[in-house]
């Protein structure tokens, strides 16, 4: 228990003081996370809305691989894309390793099938119940997809969230991409690992009450206006 | 919803006549529809009967180009629908398909697809199913028979010239059937064709011009309502009408 007590003092005055390498961490933490979820829904969703909606030949097995892909390794993951960013890889010549961008990459690649597949199956939902209605008012296919999102929007922010809770809970893939560099590519799950292993326990504790605290605020922000939304629309 | 929103002169009106010709439809290797050849030239309303299974969803379908024939083609006017003449039809599905949105955003939606009206009109039309004060309401929380003359309402904000209905009066309390029977006969007066399914033999006598009877997706009858109940076609028609099983 004191340890517990002593990191929520440690978490606590690290807060209030402003820590500059707290805040630096915590900034980066949810500016690669935020940037692979937008990412993630960029493609994602067109993607997962294309799934829904269209029936072509290899559709289940493209829907199989992603459902697959959901449950990826993030250590696989960030393996992949050391080998690709790796001076010897592929793409070596953008020299990517071991920057927030290879972090970003990584991420993206765990959370974009997230995003997809849930998608898919939600939008699916949706155009079985609306399919009859938009044939019937000669509904283009792009104005049927953003009807879906618009009408989906409380599921598909369900799913948005998942994939945040993915992105800023991810360890192996962006400590194996990113190197955990001080001041470069160091964030919150990294330097809890990292404080950890050094038996900083104090510190790690504080960086995770920090995590969880801000997974929890996003997670009730997104309650409060999923219910709020609800409440006006009956979604 | 005024008049001069959905009053067309005999000119504009352009769908008629509506020709089945030898229209066949399978699905799953069932033959559904079989070789029904109709022509509808009454302005009246049109009453499709026949019992469950017959086939009356499914002509309503490819009749409003949703399902395409296997066999035969559906003319409007002497030619094949293309999609102005889909923008003159409008359908209400038996089981209302409502967006989920509020009351009026049901509407808007539909009116943002074609030319954008006046809120006043669609709230005119509202106020013309009883649900003028229930705009803002989420169209989910409506009860069934609110639901249906909703779906009625978002059908007409086209201001089709073709109506087909799928048994929009189903289970629904007489209020809101007499609401929708009114509504269905001032738009006959505008001269807006409709064709809609019931099981109603009352409801069917009260409105239809004449009646197009299928059983297992062969036209049996197509009568004029009064012919049609003193003296049907069909053998199946006439066991039908006198509640009779019919195999």
């Amino acid at each position: 228990m004191q340890l517990f007590s002593d990191s929520f003092i440690t978490a606590f005055y690290l807060i209030i003081s402003g820590d500059p390498d707290l805040f630096e961490i915590i900034f980066l933490s949810i500016q690669v996370s935020l940037t692979s979820l937008l990412g993630s829904v960029i493609i994602g969703l067109p993607l997962g809305a294309f799934l829904a909606i269209h029936r072509f030949k290899m559709r289940s097995i493209v829907l199989s691989v992603l459902n697959a892909l959901m449950g990826m390794p993030p250590v696989v993951v960030g393996l992949i894309v050391y080998l690709y960013l790796s001076r010897s890889g592929p793409l070596g010549f953008l020299s990517l390793l071991y920057t927030p961008t290879a972090m970003i990459i990584a991420q993206m690649l765990l959370v974009m099938p997230i995003i997809a597949a849930l998608s898919a199956q939600i939008i699916e939902d949706l155009h079985s119940e609306y399919n009859d209605l938009f044939r019937s008012l000669n509904v283009s296919t792009t104005k049927a997809v953003l009807a879906y999102i618009y009408d989906a929007r409380i599921s598909l922010l369900t799913v948005i969230l998942a994939g945040f809770g993915r992105a800023i809970s991810e360890v192996g893939a962006v400590s194996i991409v990113g190197g955990n560099i001080d001041h470069l590519t160091r964030v919150m799950t990294t330097a809890i690992a990292l404080e950890t292993s050094k038996g900083n326990l104090s510190l790690a504790l504080a960086l995770g009450i920090i995590l969880l605290a801000i997974a929890l605020g996003v997670n009730l922000f997104a309650a409060r206006a999923k219910y709020w939304v609800m409440d006006k629309q009956d979604v | 919803m005024s008049d001069a929103n959905v009053t067309k002169t005999q000119s504009e009106f352009n769908l008629l006549p509506i020709e089945l010709c030898s229209v066949s439809f399978q699905k799953s290797g069932v033959c559904l529809i079989d070789g029904v050849s109709v022509t509808l030239n009454s302005r009246g309303i049109t009453v499709i009967l026949g019992p469950n299974g017959a086939g009356k969803s499914i002509l309503l379908r490819l009749l409003h180009g949703i399902e395409i024939p296997n066999e035969g083609t559906v003319l409007f006017k002497g030619v094949v629908a293309d999609e102005t003449i889909k923008r003159k039809q409008a359908m209400v599905f038996q089981n209302a398909v409502l967006l989920r949105r509020s009351v009026m955003e049901n509407l808007s939606f539909v009116a943002n697809l074609h030319k954008p009206q006046k809120p006043s009109n669609l709230l005119e039309l509202l106020a013309e199913v009883g649900l003028a004060e229930k705009q803002h309401m989420p169209a989910r929380r409506l009860s069934g028979g609110e639901k249906q003359r909703l779906c009625l309402a978002r059908a007409l904000v086209s201001q089709p010239e073709l109506l087909l209905l799928d048994e929009p009066t189903a289970s629904l309390d007489p209020y809101s059937v007499q609401m929708i029977e009114t509504l269905l006969i001032k738009l006959q007066h505008q001269n807006t064709k409709i064709i809609f399914i019931t099981h109603d033999l009352n409801q069917a006598r009260r409105l239809a011009e004449d009646i197009l009877f299928i059983h297992k997706g062969r036209l049996e009858a197509f009568q004029p309502t009064d012919s049609f109940f003193e003296k049907p076609d069909s053998e199946f028609a006439k066991a039908f009408i006198e509640g009779r099983l019919i195999f």
